[in-house]
């Protein structure tokens, strides 16, 4: 019933695209890589404490499949959420006042970046745990279902999660139920220090679609137009009741495993050659200029926006307070 | 009042919250078809369809991340983990996920499910079907777990598990399934947080819970015939646990047991030993007494298991021991 992976280009020619779809790729992308940068330069200060894992890279990802998603479906992040959590549509002020800790914070302080979350987005969280949103996002995927919405669900996850049994075991209900969720997996090379493909039974992970009895699907996760076309069809696929399918988004993880990884485990001119030869936000912005589908103006215009948004973001952020002692033990129970 | 057994108390309890609250459902292994193995579940997809009870595959950690998913998506599930024991194959959606989502994401949405988890000894089931791991989850700040010792207060608690905005752990001893008890004709809910004083004594304060709690009940008539009064107290939850209820009966009986069928260590009984130990050693005029299993698996063959359960011949002979 399933036919091998399909690997897939962006096919639609660039006029086809809409001027909201183009601003919205470009904004969300350099939002998510301004916010990552300046996320790592006050990490290393010290202003901002803890774990801190950047998407830097991989923003085409994120960018591409959102744009296809309602605020009122649901997504469940990773290890490395910052990315998602920016292009379902969070506000950065209170993203970023979590990262530092702050009562202003989107979890009042108590989460940090590895927990960051906004359900008033449908942003369901990001996870400590790697590979613990598979089961939750079909939970929530099965609750549209019974809602009888056409709402949607999708569960990004790294090339490492997916060799957690919690993988395998939401992939078999999703695909049993036929549940409107989206495995949508991120493939930046890296599990922790590991490369991928000494861990991992197979080449691609879509390969593993096959199993389960749903559609795989292979695509560049650098290009945005490429994501965003693979995604819209899987997902419109599951709102109209067909079942979950696995989505591969072949990417790169420019940064360490988390901000201060020594990354022992590659070489500085591997990371150089990635990031010059496919990083998603030149490539977005030589393509369009090509084609004059956008002018230097117009994403001058969005760069100057993004940088004013964060700066405010930042300056909301370093100014909150930090929680009272007394908010410990406020919020265990209802 | 009627009599019922634990088993249809369950299964009217379910049938009333279905009826009440369309968001309300449950999933789990075996349940739909079959009807649950101990017959919990019997005619409710009758009622309510499969869609609302259902049979789900052997995927422990699936079936509770779902319900965690469905939860936070609006729905108010109930998971059934077939048996307690199986609760360590999902044991990171529960304490990782279910317990922590409310407060480390900062009170966005609570996980509102209840998770039934039939444990407890049954005869020769041995060391993988037989456990009483209550303890392990009230080490876990942001569950609630409840324990109940009757078909009444089953019903109750069940009603008020799947009302409760916060995730629930509902234990249901297995050999209580067939247990037959007078539960009330009228609509009810039993609160959770709140331990029942079942008899008032003066010499010493009985504390219980589940299986167990009948045990003591047979202990205390016993001890009663012997000149010694006892006040039980059934905790019917035991997280987060009634601290007060157990501190006024200590001040005025002046001695504590603690009676459970799981293993001694690290057991309910040394939580309470410690509260009470910590704040109101000054009343007591014995040692605190703590009877539970010994710390082993449970094992299988007769004899052993014999030795390993708790009877109210135990509990009597402990309680005898401190007067």
């Amino acid at each position: 019933m399933c036919a091998m992976p399909v690997r897939k280009e962006a096919t639609l020619p660039l006029a086809r695209y809409d001027k909201e779809t183009l601003k919205f790729f470009y904004e969300t992308m350099v939002k998510i890589r301004n916010f990552e940068l300046t996320v790592e330069k006050f990490f290393f200060d010290g202003e901002i404490p803890g774990f801190v894992h950047l998407y830097i890279g991989e923003e085409a990802t994120a960018t591409g499949v959102m744009a296809n998603l309602r605020k009122t479906d649901y997504i469940q992040s990773t290890h490395r959420g910052h990315g998602h959590t920016i292009a379902k549509g969070a506000d950065l002020k209170h993203m970023m006042a979590e990262l530092f800790g702050k009562s202003t914070g989107s979890c009042k302080g108590k989460g940090g970046s590895m927990h960051i979350a906004d359900f008033s987005v449908g942003m369901l969280g990001a996870n400590g745990i790697v590979g613990g949103g598979f089961t939750m996002a079909t939970g929530a995927a099965l609750a549209q279902k019974m809602q009888k919405t056409d709402g949607v669900a999708v569960a990004f996850f790294g090339d490492g999660a997916s060799n957690r049994g919690t993988f395998h075991e939401a992939a078999n209900m999703a695909a049993a139920w036929k549940l409107p969720v989206i495995f949508l997996c991120e493939n930046n090379q890296w599990a922790s220090t590991t490369p991928y493909r000494t861990t991992t039974s197979v080449d691609d992970i879509a390969d593993r679609a096959q199993g389960y009895g749903m559609p795989g699907v292979i695509v560049d996760g650098n290009d945005v137009f490429a994501v965003y076309e693979a995604a819209k069809e899987l997902i419109e696929r599951a709102r109209r009741g067909e079942g979950p399918a696995i989505l591969e988004c072949k990417t790169y993880r420019i940064k360490g495993h988390f901000v201060g990884d020594p990354e022992m485990y590659r070489t500085k001119e591997e990371v150089q050659k990635v990031l010059e030869e496919t990083d998603p936000i030149p490539r977005f912005e030589a393509r369009v200029l090509k084609a004059k589908a956008m002018t230097k103006k117009e994403l001058e215009t969005i760069r100057t926006r993004v940088e004013k948004e964060l700066a405010e973001a930042l300056e909301f952020a370093r100014t909150s307070p930090e929680p009272e002692v007394s908010a410990l033990y406020e919020g265990l129970y209802v | 009042m009627k009599t019922i057994t634990f088993s249809q108390a369950t299964l009217e309890a379910m049938q009333e919250e279905m009826a009440r609250d369309e968001r309300v459902f449950v999933m789990g292994e075996d349940i739909a078809r079959q009807g649950g193995i101990f017959g919990q579940f019997k005619g409710l997809p009758a009622q309510f369809g499969t869609g609302r009870v259902m049979d789900t595959p052997i995927s422990e950690t699936a079936i509770v991340g779902a319900c965690i998913g469905a939860a936070l998506a609006g729905m108010r599930p109930v998971a059934d983990m077939h048996f307690a024991d199986f609760a360590g194959v999902c044991f990171d959606e529960i304490y990782n996920q279910m317990a922590k989502i409310y407060y480390m994401f900062g009170g966005q949405k609570p996980v509102s499910m209840v998770l039934r988890a039939p444990d407890g000894l049954v005869n020769q089931a041995a060391a993988q079907h037989s456990q009483s791991l209550e303890a392990f989850f009230c080490h876990i700040p942001g569950l609630k777990v409840v324990i109940p010792s009757n078909p009444a207060d089953a019903k109750g608690l069940l009603k008020a598990a799947i009302r409760d905005d916060n995730p629930v752990i509902y234990f249901e001893h297995k050999a209580l399934f067939s247990m037959k008890g007078e539960v009330p004709e009228e609509e009810y809910v039993t609160p959770i947080g709140k331990a029942k004083v079942v008899r008032e004594g003066k010499d010493v304060t009985l504390v219980s819970y589940s299986m167990t709690m009948n045990l003591a009940v047979k202990a205390a008539d016993m001890l009663e015939k012997e000149g010694i009064s006892v006040e039980l107290i059934d905790l019917r939850t035991i997280s987060p646990i009634d601290k007060e209820t157990i501190l006024n009966s200590v001040a005025k009986t002046s001695r504590l047991a603690i009676a459970h069928e799981a293993v001694k260590q690290g057991g309910v009984g040394a939580e309470i030993s410690a509260i009470v130990a910590e704040e109101a050693i000054d009343c007591l005029d014995a040692p605190i007494v703590r009877v539970g299993a010994p710390f082993t698996p449970v094992p299988f063959a007769r004899p052993l298991e014999q030795a390993y359960r708790i009877t109210p011949d135990k509990i009597a002979a402990a309680v005898r021991g401190m007067m």
